[in-house]
């Protein structure tokens, strides 16, 4: 039985199908991209005067608030793609060709590791396409290579860590609507985090949870890297230690509920 | 462990139970299916055939109850009953986005094939099952007989040495069916195990070695198709008159029929067989009767159902030896 020794392989031959899907169909993918760069347009040119009010004692200008900003829409490029795959966990799920995985010899885990693979992939160009934009709209960020590797390598843990959650959430939902409701607080997140204004700036009760989500150290420190004002060990340790939890508690969460017995 | 590969039996089941809250679907049933036999499982909608597919594909586990499948226990060793079966379920199982052709490719790396192997096989395979020409086109736009066709070249791209085909033919035009029909039967010729679920007695006659009905949740026959019909009275001939004194004379001559007066019409119970219709007819002849129509009534489904429901008869076996 060459079947069991070959998870590996399962797991590439399950991305392959999930980037096809991307392909043939990358109208869910372009939708949520269209959000973080539509926001990211509408707060640096509409609103940015005014969010801006909360940074540098309320002097700052819009080269300040760009800086400010784009950390932060690339963690929601993040989360906005992984809200994708919470739908497309789900749309898959009610597809006929789930039954004959369950039938076959393969790694069971190969078909939701296809999943994140593929998500973490669009995510990683989403955030170059997103990253770009800043640029092109006064971004400067004066991250050394190793900076900007360490960057990247962040923000592929946090992808991996909102993906598995995506899954799981995706694998609960009855359909791909349901995805999409259950999966909105990992979108609402980075709002109630450091992302878009200083938590400095928010009132108390909500101060409080904005800085112990798990989204705030990481755009923390995802601001050190690129902006190079230091990125802090604690929130740098904390950023990763929320990354690896919510990865494992995701990928348990999930592999439990694929094994379940699959409803009608 | 105790298995062994080399167990005559392709499929062993005793006992199977599955319940959905408090309705029973499977109230403790048994089946044997010897390798490279084509098996029917015949029941109407709702029996419990593809809960039944189900637990013996390792989809979904029994309440209760032991399954073997190549000798495997469906449980304890499902990933090496998965090795050893192909599973054609009721519903599609294909996957949409992508092309025929894609989805064969998918298969083929799903069994660890080599590229080329692969693409040997899925072109083969595309090819024997009518597909070419459709196999750059996306599978969600196929029709239901082109989609039954993938779904079964898909089953077979791992060669299983058993195949579950859940309801092959349902909602097929009588042409694709006749083509589905002619596609098990390669693959048994082929010496691959058949289980086979089916509405139509038609079909589990045409194609099946032996074939179990589904009731209730209990099996209430088994057998081959000619020792089922024969515990059906459904079949008859019928002699319809128009002349109420050559039905009379008819009538009084052949004892076994059963008359309907107002019809003016006889039936006799037969097997339909061509053996019995000429007795049939050589006796009209030589009494001088001419009836109006002849028509022959093989029994259906419903016939079966009657017989063997109807009355409250305990589970019958035609013949249980040559499952052993
Ligand atoms: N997952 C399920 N949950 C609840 N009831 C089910 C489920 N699967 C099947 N059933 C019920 O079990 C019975 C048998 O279903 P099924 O095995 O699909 O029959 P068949 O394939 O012979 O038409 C039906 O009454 C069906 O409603
Ligand atoms: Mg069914």
């Amino acid at each position: 039985m060459s079947a069991a020794g070959q998870p590996f392989r399962d797991n590439l031959t399950m991305l392959r199908r999930n980037l096809l899907h991307a392909r043939r169909y990358p109208s869910l993918t372009l939708n949520l991209l269209l959000t973080p760069v539509i926001l990211l347009l509408l707060f640096v040119y509409v609103f940015g005067d005014v969010m801006s009010a909360g940074i540098n004692g309320g002097h700052a200008d819009r080269a300040e608030y760009v800086a400010y900003l784009v950390p932060g829409i690339l963690l929601l490029t993040v989360s906005m793609t992984s809200l994708g795959t919470a739908v497309s966990v789900a749309t898959d799920m009610t597809e006929g060709i789930m039954a004959r995985f369950r039938t076959m010899a393969i790694s069971r885990a190969s078909v939701l590791i296809g999943h994140v693979l593929g998500s973490v992939i669009q995510t990683l160009m989403a955030l170059v396409l997103v990253l770009g934009l800043g640029l092109a709209i006064g971004f400067r960020p004066d991250a050394t290579p190793l900076e900007w590797l360490a960057a990247a390598g962040l923000m592929t843990l946090v992808s991996l860590a909102l993906t598995w959650l995506a899954v799981g959430i995706g694998l609960v939902s009855p359909n791909p609507e349901g995805a999409s409701n259950t999966g909105t607080p990992l979108v609402m997140l980075p709002f109630l985090s450091s992302a878009f204004v200083p938590v400095d700036a928010m009132p108390g009760w909500f101060r409080w949870f904005a800085e112990y989500q798990p989204f705030s150290p990481v755009i923390e420190t995802l601001r050190g890297l690129l902006l190079g004002s230091g990125i802090g060990t604690r929130n740098a340790v904390l950023a990763v230690a929320w990354c690896v939890g919510l990865t494992v508690l995701g990928y348990l969460w999930s592999k439990a509920r694929f094994n379940r017995e699959p409803r009608r | 462990m105790t298995t062994t590969n080399a167990d005559p039996l392709a499929i062993a089941a005793t006992g199977l139970r599955k319940s959905y809250g408090d309705k029973t679907v499977l109230d403790g049933i048994d089946l044997h299916v010897p390798a490279g036999t084509v098996f029917s499982l015949l029941g109407p909608n709702g029996a419990g055939k593809t809960t039944a597919v189900g637990i013996l594909s390792t989809l979904i586990s029994a309440d209760g109850g032991q399954a073997r499948i190549a000798g495997y226990d469906v449980t304890a060793e499902a990933q090496a009953v998965r090795a050893a079966i192909g599973v054609t379920g009721q519903f599609s199982a294909v996957d949409g986005l992508i092309t025929g052709e894609e989805n064969m490719l998918l298969m083929a790396d799903l069994h660890h094939l080599s590229r080329q192997e692969g693409r040997r096989v899925t072109a083969a395979l595309l090819e024997r099952f009518d597909l070419t020409e459709a196999a750059k086109k996306p599978a969600s736009t196929y029709s239901g007989g082109m989609k039954r066709r993938l779904d079964i070249a898909m089953t077979l791209v791992g060669s299983p040495r058993i195949i579950f085909l859940d309801e092959p033919t349902t909602g097929l035009d009588p042409r694709s069916r006749h083509t589905m029909w002619q596609i098990i039967r390669e693959l048994v010729s082929g010496g691959t195990t058949v289980f086979l679920t089916t509405q139509y007695l038609e079909e589990a006659d045409q194609l099946a070695d032996r074939i179990a009905v589904l009731d209730g949740g209990r099996i209430v026959a088994d057998g081959s198709a000619e020792q089922l019909k024969r515990l059906v009275p459904g079949g008859h001939v019928r002699l319809r008159f128009s002349d109420p004194e050559a039905y009379e004379q008819a009538a009084t001559a052949l004892r076994e029929a059963t008359r309907d007066d107002e019809a003016l019409t006889l039936q006799i119970p037969s097997d339909g067989s061509q053996r019995e219709l000429r007795a049939i007819l050589d006796w009209l002849d030589a009494a001088g009767i001419e009836a109006d129509e002849l028509s022959v009534h093989t029994p259906d489904l419903d016939d079966v159902f009657f017989a063997l429901t109807a009355t409250p008869v305990p589970a019958q076996s035609a013949d249980k030896e040559t499952a052993r």
